[in-house]
Protein backbone atom coordinates (compact mmCIF):
# COMPACT_ATOMS: atom_id res chain seq x y z
CA UNK A 1 0.00 0.00 0.00
CA UNK A 2 1.38 3.46 -0.84
CA UNK A 3 2.06 6.01 1.89
CA UNK A 4 -0.78 8.11 0.55
CA UNK A 5 -3.20 5.17 0.79
CA UNK A 6 -2.04 4.57 4.35
CA UNK A 7 -2.63 8.25 5.12
CA UNK A 8 -6.13 8.00 3.62
CA UNK A 9 -6.76 5.01 5.87
CA UNK A 10 -5.58 6.93 8.92
CA UNK A 11 -7.93 9.81 8.05
CA UNK A 12 -10.92 7.52 7.56
CA UNK A 13 -10.27 5.58 10.77
CA UNK A 14 -9.56 8.65 12.94
CA UNK A 15 -12.52 10.63 11.62
CA UNK A 16 -14.87 7.63 11.55
CA UNK A 17 -15.51 7.94 7.82
CA UNK A 18 -16.71 5.12 5.56
CA UNK A 19 -14.03 3.11 3.74
CA UNK A 20 -15.08 4.42 0.33
CA UNK A 21 -15.13 8.08 1.34
CA UNK A 22 -12.83 10.28 -0.76
CA UNK A 23 -10.68 12.22 1.70
CA UNK A 24 -8.16 13.88 -0.64
CA UNK A 25 -10.01 17.22 -0.68
CA UNK A 26 -10.82 17.22 3.03
CA UNK A 27 -10.22 20.38 5.06
CA UNK A 28 -10.08 20.88 8.82
CA UNK A 29 -13.51 21.69 10.31
CA UNK A 30 -15.18 21.29 6.89
CA UNK A 31 -17.00 18.25 8.26
CA UNK A 32 -18.34 17.87 11.82
CA UNK A 33 -16.15 14.79 12.43
CA UNK A 34 -12.91 16.79 11.99
CA UNK A 35 -13.06 18.97 15.09
CA UNK A 36 -10.21 19.94 17.41
CA UNK A 37 -10.41 16.76 19.52
CA UNK A 38 -10.45 14.57 16.43
CA UNK A 39 -7.52 16.60 15.10
CA UNK A 40 -5.39 15.56 18.08
CA UNK A 41 -6.40 11.92 17.63
CA UNK A 42 -5.69 12.16 13.91
CA UNK A 43 -2.20 13.54 14.50
CA UNK A 44 -1.48 10.84 17.10
CA UNK A 45 -2.67 8.16 14.66
CA UNK A 46 -0.43 9.60 11.92
CA UNK A 47 2.50 9.56 14.32
CA UNK A 48 1.85 5.93 15.17
CA UNK A 49 1.32 4.83 11.59
CA UNK A 50 4.42 6.55 10.20
CA UNK A 51 6.61 6.58 13.33
CA UNK A 52 7.15 10.33 13.22
CA UNK A 53 6.65 13.15 15.69
CA UNK A 54 4.66 16.18 14.63
CA UNK A 55 5.38 19.55 16.28
CA UNK A 56 2.73 21.71 17.89
CA UNK A 57 3.07 24.34 15.14
CA UNK A 58 2.89 21.73 12.40
CA UNK A 59 -0.17 20.22 14.03
CA UNK A 60 -1.90 23.61 14.06
CA UNK A 61 -0.95 24.25 10.42
CA UNK A 62 -2.21 20.85 9.24
CA UNK A 63 -5.45 22.25 7.88
CA UNK A 64 -6.20 19.76 5.12
CA UNK A 65 -5.44 16.29 3.83
CA UNK A 66 -3.04 17.85 1.33
CA UNK A 67 -1.13 19.57 4.17
CA UNK A 68 -0.97 16.27 6.05
CA UNK A 69 0.56 14.63 2.98
CA UNK A 70 3.12 17.47 2.77
CA UNK A 71 3.92 16.98 6.42
CA UNK A 72 4.62 13.30 5.89
CA UNK A 73 7.02 14.15 3.09
CA UNK A 74 8.76 16.72 5.26
CA UNK A 75 9.24 14.12 7.98
CA UNK A 76 10.81 11.76 5.48
CA UNK A 77 8.02 9.23 5.45
CA UNK A 78 9.20 7.74 2.11
CA UNK A 79 7.75 8.62 -1.25
CA UNK A 80 4.34 10.01 -0.56
CA UNK A 81 2.74 9.04 -3.87
CA UNK B 1 22.01 5.30 20.57
CA UNK B 2 20.29 3.74 23.59
CA UNK B 3 17.70 1.10 22.88
CA UNK B 4 14.23 1.64 24.38
CA UNK B 5 13.76 -0.36 27.55
CA UNK B 6 10.18 -1.52 28.07
CA UNK B 7 10.83 -2.55 31.69
CA UNK B 8 11.95 0.86 32.96
CA UNK B 9 9.93 4.03 33.14
CA UNK B 10 11.29 6.72 30.84
CA UNK B 11 11.68 10.08 32.59
CA UNK B 12 12.83 13.45 31.26
CA UNK B 13 14.08 15.97 33.81
CA UNK B 14 14.71 19.42 32.35
CA UNK B 15 17.51 21.46 33.89
CA UNK B 16 19.22 18.45 35.41
CA UNK B 17 22.89 19.30 34.92
CA UNK B 18 23.01 20.51 38.55
CA UNK B 19 20.96 21.52 41.56
CA UNK B 20 17.42 20.29 42.10
CA UNK B 21 17.03 18.75 38.65
CA UNK B 22 20.20 16.75 39.06
CA UNK B 23 19.01 15.40 42.43
CA UNK B 24 15.64 14.47 40.92
CA UNK B 25 17.39 12.70 38.04
CA UNK B 26 19.56 10.70 40.47
CA UNK B 27 16.58 9.78 42.62
CA UNK B 28 14.60 8.56 39.61
CA UNK B 29 17.60 6.66 38.23
CA UNK B 30 17.83 4.81 41.54
CA UNK B 31 14.17 3.85 41.40
CA UNK B 32 13.89 2.07 38.09
CA UNK B 33 13.68 4.95 35.65
CA UNK B 34 15.74 5.46 32.56
CA UNK B 35 16.41 9.17 32.97
CA UNK B 36 16.96 11.64 30.17
CA UNK B 37 19.01 14.51 31.60
CA UNK B 38 18.91 17.95 30.08
CA UNK B 39 20.59 21.34 30.08
CA UNK B 40 21.30 24.04 27.55
CA UNK B 41 24.56 22.53 26.47
CA UNK B 42 25.22 19.01 25.19
CA UNK B 43 28.60 18.62 26.87
CA UNK B 44 27.37 19.61 30.33
CA UNK B 45 24.29 17.42 29.93
CA UNK B 46 26.35 14.42 28.86
CA UNK B 47 28.76 14.91 31.77
CA UNK B 48 25.87 15.08 34.27
CA UNK B 49 24.25 12.01 32.71
CA UNK B 50 27.48 10.02 32.94
CA UNK B 51 27.96 11.05 36.56
CA UNK B 52 24.39 10.17 37.54
CA UNK B 53 24.71 6.79 35.81
CA UNK B 54 27.98 6.12 37.66
CA UNK B 55 26.55 7.22 41.04
CA UNK B 56 23.32 5.27 40.77
CA UNK B 57 24.07 2.34 38.48
CA UNK B 58 21.02 3.47 36.49
CA UNK B 59 20.56 4.12 32.78
CA UNK B 60 20.72 7.70 31.56
CA UNK B 61 20.47 9.56 28.30
CA UNK B 62 20.62 13.24 27.34
CA UNK B 63 18.98 15.90 25.27
CA UNK B 64 19.87 19.56 25.27
CA UNK B 65 18.45 22.93 24.30
CA UNK B 66 17.27 26.28 25.63
CA UNK B 67 13.72 25.82 26.94
CA UNK B 68 12.96 29.44 26.03
CA UNK B 69 13.23 28.46 22.36
CA UNK B 70 10.19 26.49 21.22
CA UNK B 71 12.05 25.08 18.21
CA UNK B 72 14.78 23.74 20.49
CA UNK B 73 12.16 22.19 22.78
CA UNK B 74 10.47 20.52 19.79
CA UNK B 75 13.82 19.16 18.67
CA UNK B 76 14.44 17.77 22.17
CA UNK B 77 11.10 15.98 22.22
CA UNK B 78 11.71 14.64 18.73
CA UNK B 79 14.93 13.10 20.02
CA UNK B 80 13.11 11.57 23.00
CA UNK B 81 10.52 10.18 20.58
CA UNK B 82 13.20 8.75 18.28
CA UNK B 83 15.14 7.08 21.06
CA UNK B 84 12.46 6.13 23.58
CA UNK B 85 9.10 6.47 21.82
CA UNK B 86 7.33 7.75 24.93
CA UNK B 87 7.58 9.50 28.29
CA UNK B 88 6.25 7.99 31.50
CA UNK B 89 7.47 10.83 33.71
CA UNK B 90 8.34 14.45 33.06
CA UNK B 91 9.85 16.96 35.48
CA UNK B 92 9.73 20.54 34.25
CA UNK B 93 12.46 22.06 36.35
CA UNK B 94 14.75 24.18 34.14
CA UNK B 95 14.64 27.73 35.38
CA UNK B 96 16.55 30.82 36.28
CA UNK B 97 16.37 33.43 38.97
CA UNK B 98 16.93 37.16 39.28
CA UNK B 99 15.94 39.49 42.10
CA UNK B 100 15.47 43.21 42.00
CA UNK B 101 13.13 45.81 43.43
CA UNK B 102 10.26 46.85 41.17
CA UNK B 103 11.41 49.63 38.90
CA UNK B 104 14.99 48.41 39.08
CA UNK B 105 14.93 45.35 36.86
CA UNK B 106 16.07 45.80 33.29
CA UNK B 107 13.37 44.86 30.78
CA UNK B 108 15.72 42.33 29.14
CA UNK B 109 16.01 40.50 32.45
CA UNK B 110 12.22 40.60 32.92
CA UNK B 111 11.72 39.10 29.46
CA UNK B 112 14.37 36.46 29.93
CA UNK B 113 12.88 35.31 33.25
CA UNK B 114 9.45 34.94 31.69
CA UNK B 115 10.87 33.26 28.60
CA UNK B 116 12.79 30.65 30.57
CA UNK B 117 10.54 30.04 33.58
CA UNK B 118 7.00 30.59 32.34
CA UNK B 119 7.19 30.14 28.57
CA UNK B 120 9.86 27.46 28.89
CA UNK B 121 7.60 25.38 31.13
CA UNK B 122 4.71 25.89 28.71
CA UNK B 123 6.72 24.95 25.61
CA UNK B 124 8.01 21.88 27.40
CA UNK B 125 4.60 20.66 28.51
CA UNK B 126 3.00 21.37 25.13
CA UNK B 127 5.69 19.53 23.24
CA UNK B 128 5.72 16.57 25.64
CA UNK B 129 2.00 15.87 25.82
CA UNK B 130 1.99 13.50 22.88
CA UNK B 131 4.91 11.55 24.32
CA UNK B 132 3.14 11.35 27.68
CA UNK B 133 0.01 10.00 26.03
CA UNK B 134 2.11 7.06 24.87
CA UNK B 135 3.47 6.46 28.37
CA UNK B 136 2.27 4.13 31.11
CA UNK B 137 0.59 5.87 34.07
CA UNK B 138 2.19 9.11 32.91
CA UNK B 139 2.83 11.88 35.40
CA UNK B 140 4.27 15.38 35.29
CA UNK B 141 5.82 17.46 38.05
CA UNK B 142 6.43 21.15 37.50
CA UNK B 143 8.89 22.98 39.72
CA UNK B 144 7.38 26.25 40.89
CA UNK B 145 8.54 28.08 44.02
CA UNK B 146 7.29 29.34 47.35
CA UNK B 147 7.63 32.73 45.63
CA UNK B 148 4.91 31.76 43.16
CA UNK B 149 2.53 31.23 46.07
CA UNK B 150 3.62 33.87 48.53
CA UNK B 151 5.97 36.39 46.88
CA UNK B 152 8.55 38.53 48.66
CA UNK B 153 10.08 41.98 48.22
CA UNK B 154 12.57 41.98 45.38
CA UNK B 155 11.03 38.82 43.93
CA UNK B 156 8.04 40.24 42.04
CA UNK B 157 9.08 39.20 38.54
CA UNK B 158 10.44 35.80 39.55
CA UNK B 159 7.28 35.23 41.63
CA UNK B 160 5.10 36.08 38.63
CA UNK B 161 6.93 33.56 36.45
CA UNK B 162 6.51 30.87 39.10
CA UNK B 163 2.83 31.71 39.65
CA UNK B 164 2.42 31.15 35.91
CA UNK B 165 3.81 27.65 36.43
CA UNK B 166 1.08 27.00 39.01
CA UNK B 167 -1.66 28.16 36.60
CA UNK B 168 -0.23 25.86 33.98
CA UNK B 169 -0.20 22.97 36.44
CA UNK B 170 -3.81 23.39 37.54
CA UNK B 171 -5.27 23.79 34.05
CA UNK B 172 -3.16 20.94 32.65
CA UNK B 173 -4.26 18.64 35.49
CA UNK B 174 -7.89 19.26 34.55
CA UNK B 175 -7.33 18.94 30.83
CA UNK B 176 -5.05 15.90 30.88
CA UNK B 177 -6.67 13.98 33.75
CA UNK B 178 -9.27 12.36 31.49
CA UNK B 179 -6.37 11.04 29.39
CA UNK B 180 -4.78 9.47 32.46
CA UNK B 181 -1.98 12.02 32.77
CA UNK B 182 -1.43 13.39 36.29
CA UNK B 183 0.04 16.87 36.70
CA UNK B 184 1.30 18.27 40.00
CA UNK B 185 3.74 20.92 41.16
CA UNK B 186 6.32 21.25 43.88
CA UNK B 187 6.96 24.67 45.36
CA UNK B 188 10.41 24.65 46.95
CA UNK B 189 11.39 27.19 49.58
CA UNK B 190 15.05 28.17 49.95
CA UNK B 191 17.09 25.24 48.65
CA UNK B 192 20.87 25.11 48.81
CA UNK B 193 21.89 25.16 45.14
CA UNK B 194 23.87 27.52 42.91
CA UNK B 195 20.69 29.59 42.63
CA UNK B 196 21.10 30.60 46.28
CA UNK B 197 24.75 31.61 45.85
CA UNK B 198 23.81 35.30 45.98
CA UNK B 199 22.36 34.93 49.48
CA UNK B 200 24.85 36.42 51.98
CA UNK B 201 25.34 35.06 55.52
CA UNK B 202 22.91 37.55 57.02
CA UNK B 203 20.14 36.77 54.52
CA UNK B 204 20.81 33.05 54.99
CA UNK B 205 20.43 33.38 58.79
CA UNK B 206 17.23 35.43 58.36
CA UNK B 207 15.77 32.81 56.04
CA UNK B 208 16.56 29.99 58.43
CA UNK B 209 15.00 31.99 61.27
CA UNK B 210 11.80 32.49 59.23
CA UNK B 211 11.55 28.77 58.43
CA UNK B 212 9.57 26.75 61.01
CA UNK B 213 11.74 23.68 60.42
CA UNK B 214 14.83 25.81 61.05
CA UNK B 215 17.07 25.06 58.09
CA UNK B 216 17.52 25.59 54.38
CA UNK B 217 16.26 22.81 52.14
CA UNK B 218 18.38 20.43 50.12
CA UNK B 219 17.95 19.39 46.52
CA UNK B 220 17.29 15.89 47.89
CA UNK B 221 14.28 17.20 49.83
CA UNK B 222 12.71 18.40 46.59
CA UNK B 223 13.71 15.23 44.73
CA UNK B 224 11.90 13.09 47.33
CA UNK B 225 8.65 15.04 46.88
CA UNK B 226 8.90 14.96 43.08
CA UNK B 227 9.64 11.23 43.07
CA UNK B 228 6.59 10.62 45.26
CA UNK B 229 4.32 12.63 42.96
CA UNK B 230 5.61 10.64 39.97
CA UNK B 231 5.18 7.29 41.69
CA UNK B 232 2.26 4.87 41.80
CA UNK B 233 1.78 5.89 45.46
CA UNK B 234 0.44 9.20 44.15
CA UNK B 235 -1.88 7.59 41.58
CA UNK B 236 -4.97 9.50 42.80
CA UNK B 237 -3.19 12.85 43.21
CA UNK B 238 -3.38 15.48 40.51
CA UNK B 239 -3.56 19.27 40.38
CA UNK B 240 -1.78 19.66 43.73
CA UNK B 241 1.02 21.95 44.80
CA UNK B 242 3.31 20.44 47.41
CA UNK B 243 5.39 22.96 49.32
CA UNK B 244 8.93 21.75 50.06
CA UNK B 245 9.82 24.73 52.15
CA UNK B 246 10.15 23.74 55.81
CA UNK B 247 6.90 25.57 56.52
CA UNK B 248 7.98 28.91 55.04
CA UNK B 249 4.67 29.25 53.21
CA UNK B 250 2.66 29.17 56.45
N1 LIG C 1 17.21 26.87 44.68
C1 LIG C 1 16.13 27.33 45.20
O1 LIG C 1 16.12 27.86 46.34
C2 LIG C 1 14.82 27.24 44.48
C3 LIG C 1 13.65 27.58 45.18
C4 LIG C 1 12.43 27.48 44.54
C5 LIG C 1 12.35 27.05 43.24
N2 LIG C 1 13.50 26.74 42.55
C6 LIG C 1 13.34 26.31 41.16
O2 LIG C 1 13.93 25.04 41.01
C7 LIG C 1 14.42 24.90 39.67
C8 LIG C 1 15.86 24.45 39.72
O3 LIG C 1 16.59 25.40 40.46
P1 LIG C 1 18.07 25.12 41.00
O4 LIG C 1 18.21 25.85 42.28
O5 LIG C 1 18.38 23.67 40.93
O6 LIG C 1 18.90 25.94 39.90
P2 LIG C 1 20.35 25.73 39.30
O7 LIG C 1 21.22 25.00 40.27
O8 LIG C 1 20.76 27.07 38.82
O9 LIG C 1 20.06 24.77 38.03
C9 LIG C 1 19.26 25.22 36.98
C10 LIG C 1 19.17 24.13 35.93
O10 LIG C 1 18.34 24.61 34.87
C11 LIG C 1 19.06 24.57 33.65
N3 LIG C 1 18.67 25.73 32.86
C12 LIG C 1 18.71 27.03 33.24
N4 LIG C 1 18.24 27.81 32.26
C13 LIG C 1 17.91 26.99 31.24
C14 LIG C 1 17.37 27.21 29.95
N5 LIG C 1 17.09 28.42 29.49
N6 LIG C 1 17.17 26.13 29.15
C15 LIG C 1 17.47 24.89 29.59
N7 LIG C 1 17.97 24.63 30.80
C16 LIG C 1 18.19 25.67 31.62
C17 LIG C 1 20.52 24.58 34.04
O11 LIG C 1 21.27 23.89 33.06
P3 LIG C 1 22.56 24.51 32.28
O12 LIG C 1 23.06 25.66 33.11
O13 LIG C 1 23.51 23.37 32.21
O14 LIG C 1 22.01 24.92 30.97
C18 LIG C 1 20.50 23.77 35.32
O15 LIG C 1 20.53 22.40 35.03
C19 LIG C 1 14.21 26.24 39.00
O16 LIG C 1 13.03 26.20 38.22
C20 LIG C 1 14.04 27.19 40.17
O17 LIG C 1 13.29 28.32 39.83
C21 LIG C 1 14.72 26.81 43.16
Amino acid sequence: MSQLDRLRGVFRASLSLPADRDVDGLEYRAIPQWDSLAHMALVAAMEDEFDIMIDTDEMIDMSSFAKAAELLEKHGADAVT
Amino acid sequence: MPTPSPDRRVALVTGSTLGIGRAVAARLARTGHEVVLHGRDQERSAKAAAEVAAETGGRTDTVHGDVADPAAVSAMMREVHRRHGRLDALVINAGGHAASLLGMMHSDVVSRLFHVNALGATHTLQAAVKLLRRGTDPAVVLVSSVMGRKGAPGQAVYSATKAAVLGLTLAAAKELGPQGIRVNAVAPGYIQTDMLSTLDDRARADTVAATPLGRLGTAGDVAAAAAFLLSADACFITGQVIGVDGGLVL
